[in-house]
């Protein structure tokens, strides 16, 4: 589904990401955890095409397109969903009225009828309780003094709406208390289909306890330097990210 | 600025919908201005002697004051002899039905969406339509007329209702107001006027429609409204204009009397002609709006979209004498380009407990300026007056301005006087997050538009809401994000 081939990305003069390679197939969830700074958000950003950043080298194919070559709008279009760390404020824009925007919109580009406004309300009931939101909350502006539980269960029910073949939770878990982050992974977990992909970036392990990932990646100064299983999170919790400076044997910084 | 932004800057600006000249063959007046044209104007119009007299009156006023130059615009000045003062277009007979209209008049109302053809009217809508100098029809007159409300031309209601314009034209802006003030009352051509008996709530929206057409013409309509005792209507006003190179004069002159228990509602959407990306021709908008809360608890609520117009130059604003009365001012002004606007509004407490609110709303992108000038004047008998003014400015790129300028006199100490004033940016953490949900950066803008005006959008009857909508998302294409 996505095939990332040494990758490689800066902001202004920083190289960040120095050569990323990284398969993703359907029904696939992949983990990418690592330190402070080692390009986690990065690599997000360059998926969904956030204009900052300046690829400087290698590919990203995704369902056989060029993903690098399609603007945002169209990545989004095609099927990526990013779920932001710090999700946007929007004021005056209730979240119906932009997600409905949003899921017109790509209807659009695929060709479809713009969905009416039983089928939608319909949708987003059904939605809805899967993140646990409630619909006082979609009618306010989106985003717009939310807290910080709040923002992140919206971005999963956009995901819901949405339904992306590839979504990328960047952070996600970050702000979040205990009761939030099991009702914001088991939304994730409910959309989990055998067609589509997730790739979750996250800096602790407590969320793989309830994401359960195929794969672990861990990223430190803009490369893969270990992939494993599950275990490796655990390995990683349990040893602190100083055991990666000793397989890659380089110096490390502290991680907070 | 990213890239992305770079790009959009350079997209082409969509054209502008209403921009087309439709071939009516005109009645006119020559160029420029003096006694004689006045007169001219006077006699086409069939008008008895006090009006011409009054019409004369204004324009010797007019002729000892100075053109303003205290707004924040800036413009070549207008030479007042370049311009035609009349132009009509030319019909045989005087119309019986509606039926008899031009077929390309009626056609030039249909592109703009305002049928004049009753059985495709509007829904519930009552339409006056005006082009250039004179209203070429009103729709819904009989109904109207069976709850005895008055809504026509004001040519006709000089003719048909001399006592209530005797009454009330100048009632409310004085021909001696200010200089456009005058000179609309010298040589104002046309408009609507509309009279709301007591008691009686309007079924319908009643609404004017203007059209400039005419090259080098002067717009100069007047719109009275009056509102007797426990009366309530909505009006609205729409108005476009075809482009051309030479910047055109508008100068109107709208008065609204509100008597006791009674309501106005008048809304606008403006969107006359605003120039070339380069800033070349555009209509020049020099309007006084003013309405008097004359009885108690009376009301009178002024909505505005503004996206048109080289230069605007309006402050529609309400005079609160009636003891309870209350005064409102919802604005949008958008301005893009090379677009001039400095609008707001005045409230003038003069009455106990009168109440005023005013929320205006700037959009600024392009290498445009928008200002906001206000005034909220507290009398010294207007005891427990109360007024809350929020001004919130919009920022689309780094080249355009936004400006605030508050103006807060009170002399008395039981008043309660609010303002609160905002200036954002759109960001492009904002686009990019609409962008990642497939939203391209021309909806993204035009939704977070609309979101930042909502507030006044929501004031605007369903008719208008719509179209306003769309029309501030054309204005703001192609700007910066």
């Amino acid at each position: 589904m996505l095939s990332i081939k040494n990758l490689q990305a800066r902001i202004e003069e920083k190289e960040i990401l120095k050569g990323i390679n990284l398969d993703i197939k359907p029904g696939e969830v992949h983990a990418i955890m690592g330190p402070n700074g080692s390009g986690k958000s990065t690599l997000a950003s360059v998926l969904a095409g956030r204009s900052d950043y300046e690829v400087t080298g290698g590919s990203v194919e995704f369902l056989g397109k060029d993903l690098l070559e399609l603007s945002p709008e169209d990545r989004a279009r095609e099927g990526v969903f990013l779920a932001f760390q710090y999700p946007i404020e929007i004021p005056g824009v209730s979240t119906t009225n932009f997600v409905k925007t949003a899921v017109n919109e790509i209807r659009k580009y695929r060709g479809e009828e713009p969905m009416d406004a039983v089928q939608f309300l319909k949708k987003m009931k059904e939605k809805m309780k899967l993140v646990e939101i409630d619909q006082s909350l979609l009618s306010r502006s989106l985003n717009e003094g939310f807290s910080g539980g709040e923002k992140k269960r919206n971005e999963i029910f956009q995901m819901a709406m949405l339904e992306p073949k590839f979504a990328i939770l960047d952070e996600t878990d970050s702000g979040l208390d205990i009761d939030a982050l099991r009702i914001v992974a088991e939304g994730v977990n409910k959309l989990k289909s055998k067609d589509n992909a997730t790739l979750v970036i996250t800096h602790y392990q407590r969320l793989l306890d309830y994401i359960v990932p195929d794969y672990v990646h861990i990223l430190y100064k803009g490369r893969i330097v270990k992939t494993g299983g599950k275990e490796l999170a655990l390995e990683l919790e349990e040893k602190g990210y100083d055991f990666i400076k000793e397989e890659v044997g380089e110096e490390i910084e502290s991680p907070l | 600025m990213s890239e992305m932004l770079n790009t959009l800057e350079q997209t082409a600006l969509s054209e502008y919908k209403y921009g087309w000249v439709t071939d009516i063959e005109a009645d006119e007046a020559p160029p420029g201005l003096n006694e004689d044209i006045v007169r001219f104007i006077s006699a086409k119009k069939n008008e008895p002697e006090w009006m011409l007299e009054w019409r004369l009156k204004a324009y010797r006023h007019w002729l000892k004051m100075t053109e303003p130059e205290w707004a924040n615009v800036k413009y070549p000045k207008i030479d007042y002899q370049s311009i035609k003062y009349y132009s009509a277009p030319k019909q045989k007979v005087t119309l019986n039905s509606l039926d008899e209209i031009d077929p390309e008049l009626r056609a030039t109302f249909e592109k703009l969406g305002i049928s004049l053809d009753e059985q495709k009217r509007l829904s519930n809508v009552a339409v006056d339509a005006v082009i250039d100098s004179v209203s070429i029809a009103t729709t819904f007159k009989k109904e109207l007329a069976e709850l005895g409300i008055i809504f026509c031309s004001m040519s006709e209601a000089v003719q048909e209702h001399p006592e209530l314009i005797k009454k009330w034209l100048g009632s409310v802006v004085p021909m001696t107001d200010n200089y456009f003030s005058a000179l609309n009352s010298a040589v104002f051509s046309d408009g609507s006027f509309c009279y709301i008996p007591k008691g009686v709530k309007s079924p319908m929206e009643l609404s004017t429609y203007f059209r400039i057409n005419a090259e080098n013409t002067g717009q100069f309509e007047r719109t009275l409204i009056v509102a007797e005792e426990g009366s309530y209507v909505s009006y609205l006003e729409g108005c476009t204009a075809p482009m051309r190179d030479e910047n055109q004069l508008h100068a109107a002159v709208v008065e609204i009397v509100a008597l006791d228990n009674a309501e106005v509602k008048y809304s606008t959407v403006q969107n006359w002609y605003p120039g070339d990306k380069d800033g070349k021709g555009g209509i020049y908008n020099f309007v006084t709006k003013r309405g008097i809360c004359a009885g108690v608890n009376s009301k009178i609520s002024w909505t505005q979209v503004e996206t048109g117009s080289a230069v605007t130059w309006k402050y529609p604003s309400v005079i609160l004498k009636g003891d309870n009365s209350q005064g409102e001012f919802y604005s949008v002004a958008v301005t893009n380009n090379h677009q001039q606007a400095d609008t707001g509004t005045k409230m003038m407490h003069i009455g106990k407990n009168t109440r005023s609110r005013i929320v205006s709303k700037g959009i600024s992108a392009g290498f445009s300026q928008n200002s906001y000038r206000g005034l909220v004047q507290v009398g010294k008998n207007a005891t427990n007056a109360r007024n809350f003014s929020q001004c919130d400015s919009l920022l689309l790129g780094d080249k355009c301005g936004a400006h605030t300028f508050p103006y807060i006199e009170v002399k008395n100490s039981t008043a309660q006087v609010e303002h609160e004033a905002t200036t954002s940016k759109i960001g492009e953490d904002q686009i990019f997050y609409c962008n990642q949900r497939g939203l391209d950066t021309e909806t993204a803008v035009a939704l977070i538009i609309n979101g930042f005006a909502k507030e006044v959008m929501n004031q605007l009857p369903m008719e208008f809401a719509v179209e306003a909508q769309k029309l501030l998302a054309i204005s703001l294409e192609g700007s910066v994000g």
